[in-house]
This record gives C-alpha cells, structure tokens and sequence, in this order.
C-alpha cells in the first residue's frame, strides 16, 4: 500500500513493504526521520520525506520487510577515493551530539561539507537541512580516518540511504550498520567513474543491483548479508530487541 | 629504496572474510546465551552472556594446538576460549573503555536510551574518561560536553575522569591530563595482554603495550557502557619485521610513514599489524606508541608489539594491576610479512593529502612552509619535543616560520621545563624552543591536530602549508580546506622550521 503514497515529485521512491507501517507520517509537513527512540517499537520506519517540489521522497520499509522488497532511488552524488570522516563532516561541527535530536537535524546539515572546493556542487546546499541526493556512489576506502559515529548519523541525518562504495574503512562501516544510518554497499566494479552527481539511480537491495537510468546501465553490487537486516531495523539496539536478543 | 620487501604468505581464506561486523552472530544459532538481569537497575537490557565453558585456561605461550597470534590469543582470553582463527566472531570482555569530549557526550546518550535514565554502567573502575579534544575553546557546545562528562562520572561515581573546570590556567586543574592516548598510558591504563577499547581512531596507540587496543563509534560504546562487552571479529594478522641499527637521524615517525607508504591507507584495512625485530627492541615506549598510533591511517584494525623488559620498566612505577603479556607462537598464521632493513631508511615525509602520499623529506626540499606545527597524540609526547630540541640545540639558530609547541598532556608540559635535554647542557625544552624563537608550549590536548572550533590554539585559518608531526593530512583537517600538511618526524619538523622549506634533518643532525 505505501506504494501508492509517492505521488508527487520524481525521483521517488519505491518499495513494497509486507509490513503495514503507519503512513500518516507522510502527512506531515516536516522532513522526518524516526530512528529507535522507544524500546518498544515493532518496526522502525526511516522516512525522509520532503514537501518541497526540488526534493526526494524516500521510503525504506524496515522490521518485517526483508531486503527484498527494499529499493531506493534517487538521484546520486558521486566522490572519488578514500572521502574521510573529516570530509564528511569535519572537526569542528563535532561538538554537536548526535543523540540529540536537535543537533542530529544538524549535523545533517553538514554532511560532506568538508569536501574540497573542487566539487563544485555541494551536497547540501546552504541554508538547508536535507541533501537532494539520498545515494552517494564513491571510490576507495571511503569513511577513513576517524572513529567519530558522527560521520554516518551526518548522513544519514541529511536524507542519505545508501552509500554505494567500492570498499570501506572499516570503523565506518561497523558504525553506518551498529546505527542503521545508512546502507554502506560495496560495488564489484569502479562505479564512481561511470556515474556523475545528479544522475538518476535505482538499488534494488535483493538483486545486488544499482541501476543508472540517466546512462542505462546497471552494476552488480556485492550482497550486504546480514548486516542488511540490522540496518533495516535501525541499528545493533533495535535488531536486538526485534529478535528478541534483548528484552523490550 | 627497495629496503622492503613483502612476501604473501598464507592463507586466502581470510581475505574473504572481510566484514568486521559479521552480524551473522546475531542471528538463530547464538554463540551466547542472555538472561533476565537480576539487578533493579536497568530493566532494558539484559546483560549478554557468553556461554559456559569447562575450566580451561586459554594456551598464553609454549605448548599448543592451535598456533596463534598475539591479537588471537588476547581475543581468545578475552573471550574464554581456548583457540580462535581469523574471521571468528567473539563476545570479548573489554578490560578498559576510554572516551572523551567529542564520543563521550554522544555514547552516554545512547547508554542512557538504550538501557534506561537509571542504568549504571557495567565496571566504574574500567570506564576512563579524558576530556582533550575542545578544552581551551569559547566555543558553548564544547564546554557543555565536558559538563556532561562530568556530570556522568559523578552520577556513576566513575574511577578514572581527569577533569577540568578552569579553563583559564590548566595547571590549577590537577586531574587535569590531555591527550587521551598519552594519558592512557602515563597513567597505568595500558597493560600487556588487555582488551582496551576506545571512541577514537587512535586507540590504536596503546597496541605499544601488547594489548588489543581498537576504536569503535558511539554506538559500540554506548553498548559497552551497559554490558562491558563488544562482538568482534578476529582480525588476521600483517607482519612487519623490523630489523637493522636505527640511524640517529630518523625516529619511529619514519618507520610507519614508510610502511603506510608502502601497503597504502588501506592495506592493512580489517587487519591486525605486529611489529617485530631487532629495531622494534630497541624503541622506547613512546616510539613504539607513535609506531602503533598511526596503523589505523593503514586502515588497521589495530597494531601490536610483543611486550618486552622496556614494557615492564615503563609499567613499574604505573600500574600495581597483575596482567599477562601473550606473544605470537612461533608456527602462528600470518597473513604476510613485511621485512624492513631499517639502517637503509631515509627520513620521509606524507604530502597531501594522504598520509600514505610517501616521499623523502629531501625530495621536497623546495617545498616553502608557512608553518611547524608539532603535538598531539602521535607527535606531542615528551621525546618528540626532546628530539625536537636536539636539532634547535644543533643547529642554535632560529626558526623561519612560526613553529607551535602542544605537549600531549600536563605532565608532558611540566617535562618541558624540568627535563635536560641530552648533551645540551643542561638547558630544558622550553629554554631551547624559546631560544630558537619557538611560540610558548600551549595548553596541553589535541588543539590544532583535527582543526576543531574557530578559537582552538594554532587553528590553521588560512591556505598555509604546514609541517606537522601529526598523524592525518586530509583535505581541511587542521581548520582550512586548501591548507597543505606534510606529516612528518619531529627530527624533519624541526629542521623545517629552520630552514622554511620541508628539510631533511641530517642538514643539521651530521
């Protein structure tokens, strides 16, 4: 049913979740991201949805949904090799605390901020809170350096779903999943050379696939396993309550 | 310079296992159990139990079944097993959990979320909290996350919080210590053999003790808080051997500059790295600290020395805790080994903006700087400054460019006014860097390193070239977008800042 709830703007999102999740959420006026806050959730919906005609709706069915009714699309920001944790959201903006709510908002704001000026398309633009591109498609080692979790919450704050990277730093990568931020998808060929910023893009998370529908050509990407249902429910915590690891 | 060579050893079944959090753990077939938590406490969550297991001691060296690794054999101890290989996922039993200013603030927040406003946490006198990163800042946001800190360690009665609270003058803030990695280990937290987990990168460092030290996200730690585990996956392990006098011009700096150069800022990603030979025998604790505190620029999961008699020397007056140092077995399983012929080495330098953008600090002779910038973690310990001042004291001349001084912590700045300097005549640090007309040694902490809020001391604000004996050159890392920074050894720092061009030390060292 939540298919039929993206009318509006292109590029949308799709999925089909088994699940019935609450769509009155998408009434709402507000850019929302509901993460784990309660121990008692059944099923946790990640929503970043925009009202604003230039911005992307994006749906991500969690909890009951397997990954294979789980797509995204958007269009994509493309970076090259080994993106740091302090290109991604630089040192000085980590006085903001991402489990607070008001500064998690922020911290979105943010997000790839640090990249030189050589990227002359920002990734979000001044002024705003959301990014338009909720795919980012990268090189190399992306999220090396630092430890800082702030790195996949400023991405995932900002209306990022997926990261689509040849190979990751591994500190980035335990974090994107222990949080549930983002999808941190490994490609088997160099997709960052084939795809530019604002080309529109499909993953269909059970076929391994990442489609470019501005260049028609598809790539295989390489399974996300069992991390993919931890990231679904929203990260380590609500994975381990859905299943029951730990008490509600 | 063809001194290294790498030989791929065994195994390829590790390279396939290349997720470090294999979350197949979690599902049906649980390698541990979880119970009902008895305490009042936390209601949330239950404590995460590993299984029972028969009273075995884990192998610690000598005669075994199953050769392994030092990282092995610390997870398997911490894990109650009695053998492991690569890629197994374990419970581990976290020995210490570090974090600070910046994680600290976010990881308590999910502590308290997940496991309720009344949770405590799981071992008080295993939590160490230093705040070091954003101290001496104006900046509101930064000064309140130390106040979380602080109000946390009281409301959890926590052991081990180095607090300050005037901000005007640190020496009136006794707890006072700075740099978190630094003042793990001057403090007694590291210890051979130990499970030491923190919320920064540069956990790494305390792998100079020959424990495991890694850094994990808040949401790790935030777990850890409440239950004092963590699953891990068993990383392989990358030799490198590290054999042959070490020239008096090059320090440990050069050494894991060379080797990040060589296997990439990513060619030790999800692995263990050791590092063995006659030269890592010869290192003091500090540069074998400075050694292992730059792995993760590898992509390593964490780095490892066998501990030794100049381990159990620097731990005597540090620690009174018993504690059981493991070491590779002779047969163990390495992924590859590296061989250095470390008399060949030339001192070098990482350009930007990576830090495995290796060349010799002489092949960049006609680089102009702007600025010497020498602390933190991996460059601001007690020898980086007396061998910084070994080379002022050399050359008795002064420095062409500003040159900035941030002792790592408290007591590091107090050495700087009381150590003599080694065939210097009895002259300190801070007499030597004021003769060369060095700025005063800053308030101890991290400052300058990560750039940080706009006030932080030495904030590089503008498109300068830098040389700095800090461990990352990334775009914008010490403040400005455009700025440059050449890592390098303290010994290349201050022959720099002599000269205003990056400079090899031996101008001035021979």
């Amino acid at each position: 049913m939540a298919a039929s709830l993206f009318l509006s703007q292109s590029p949308i999102a799709i999925s089909t979740p088994r699940s019935s999740p609450s769509i009155s959420l998408l009434s709402s006026p507000q850019t929302l991201k509901f993460r784990s806050s309660h121990s008692n959730f059944l099923f946790n919906l990640s929503i970043a949805v925009s009202h604003a005609p230039s911005r992307l709706a994006t749906i991500i069915p969690r909890a009951t949904a397997s990954p294979s009714s789980t797509a995204f699309h958007g269009l994509c920001y493309v970076v090259g090799d080994n993106i740091d944790t302090d290109q991604i959201i630089p040192a000085e903006y980590l006085t903001l605390v991402p489990s607070n709510p008001s500064e998690y908002e922020k911290l979105g704001s943010y997000a790839l901020i640090g990249l030189p000026s050589s990227y002359s398309t920002r990734y979000v633009e001044s002024e705003e809170m959301k990014t338009k591109y909720s795919i980012i498609i990268a090189g190399d080692n992306f999220g090396c350096g630092s430890s800082r979790e702030h790195a996949p919450v400023a991405l995932g704050a900002s209306g990022a779903v997926a990261v689509v990277a040849e190979s990751y730093a591994r500190i980035f990568f335990r974090n994107s999943v222990a949080t549930g931020e983002i999808y941190p998808l490994e490609s088997e060929t160099r997709i960052c050379e084939e795809c530019k910023t604002g080309d529109v893009v499909t993953i269909e998370l059970a076929e391994s696939r990442l489609i470019n529908h501005t260049t028609g050509k598809e790539y295989k990407l390489k399974p996300i396993g069992d991390a993919g249902p931890v990231i679904e429910a929203g990260g380590i915590f609500a994975y381990a309550r859905k299943t029951g690891m730990i008490s509600s | 310079m063809a001194a290294s060579t790498a030989a791929a050893l065994t195994s390829t079944a590790f390279l396939t296992n290349k997720k470090d959090l294999d979350v197949a753990a979690f599902s049906s077939s649980l390698p541990f159990s979880y119970r009902r938590c008895e305490r009042t406490v936390s209601k949330k969550i239950c404590s995460v139990m590993t299984p029972q297991q028969s009273e075995r001691k884990p192998s610690a060296s000598g005669s075994v079944k199953t050769a392994m690794t030092m990282t092995e054999k610390i997870f398997a101890k911490a894990s109650q097993k009695t053998e492991l290989s690569p890629g197994e996922n374990v419970w581990v039993d976290v020995d210490v959990l570090m974090t600070h200013d910046v994680c600290g603030p976010g990881s308590i927040g999910i502590f308290k979320k997940e496991f309720g406003e009344n949770a405590k946490v799981w071992d008080r006198e295993k939590v160490v909290i230093i705040p070091d990163h954003y101290i001496f800042t104006s900046d509101e946001r930064a000064n309140r996350n130390v106040d979380i800190l602080r109000d946390f360690s009281k409301e959890q009665n926590i052991k081990y919080f180095y607090d300050i609270k005037d901000l005007s003058d640190f020496r009136v803030n006794p707890d006072y210590k700075g740099v978190c990695h630094v003042a793990l280990a001057q403090e007694g937290h590291c210890r051979p053999g130990e499970v030491l987990l923190g919320t920064d990168s540069h956990t790494c460092t305390a792998g100079a003790f020959g424990q495991f030290a890694s850094g994990i996200g808040n949401t790790d730690a935030g777990f850890i808080l409440g239950t004092g585990k963590s699953l891990l996956k068993v990383p392989p392990t990358l030799r490198f051997v590290m054999d042959g006098e070490m020239p008096d011009y090059l320090l440990a700096k050069d050494l894991i500059l060379q080797i990040i150069g060589e296997i990439s800022v990513s060619g030790a990603t999800y692995k263990a790295m050791e590092f063995i030979g006659t030269t890592i025998e010869s290192l003091t604790m500090e540069e074998r600290m400075t050694l292992c505190n730059m792995v993760v620029e590898a992509g390593g999961k964490n780095g490892v020395i066998p501990p030794d008699s100049t381990t159990f020397k620097y731990l005597e007056d540090k620690t009174t805790k018993p504690f059981e140092p493991v070491y590779s077995d002779a047969n163990a399983r390495f992924l590859s080994e590296y061989r250095f012929d470390v008399s060949k080495l030339e001192p070098v330098v990482a350009k930007p903006h990576s830090p495995d953008n290796r060349a010799l600090a002489r092949e960049c002779k006609d680089v102009k700087i702007d600025r010497v910038y020498v602390g933190s973690c991996t460059g601001g310990k007690t020898e980086d400054f007396l061998a910084l001042a070994k080379v002022f004291h050399a050359a008795g001349k002064k420095v062409k460019v500003p040159t900035f001084i941030v002792p790592a912590t408290q007591k590091v700045w107090m050495d700087l006014y009381s150590i003599p300097v080694p065939g210097a005549g009895g002259k300190t640090c801070s007499q030597i860097f004021e003769e060369a007309g060095c700025d005063t040694p800053a308030s101890p902490g991290c400052a300058a390193c990560l750039g940080g809020p706009r006030d932080t001391y030495a904030r590089m604000n503008e498109a300068q070239v830098c040389v700095s004996t800090t461990n990352r050159n990334f775009p914008g890392r010490m403040g400005h977008k455009e700025g440059q920074i050449y890592l390098a050894s303290p010994y290349t720092a201050a022959a720099s800042a002599l000269t205003g061009y990056v400079t090899d030390p031996r101008e001035f060292l021979q």
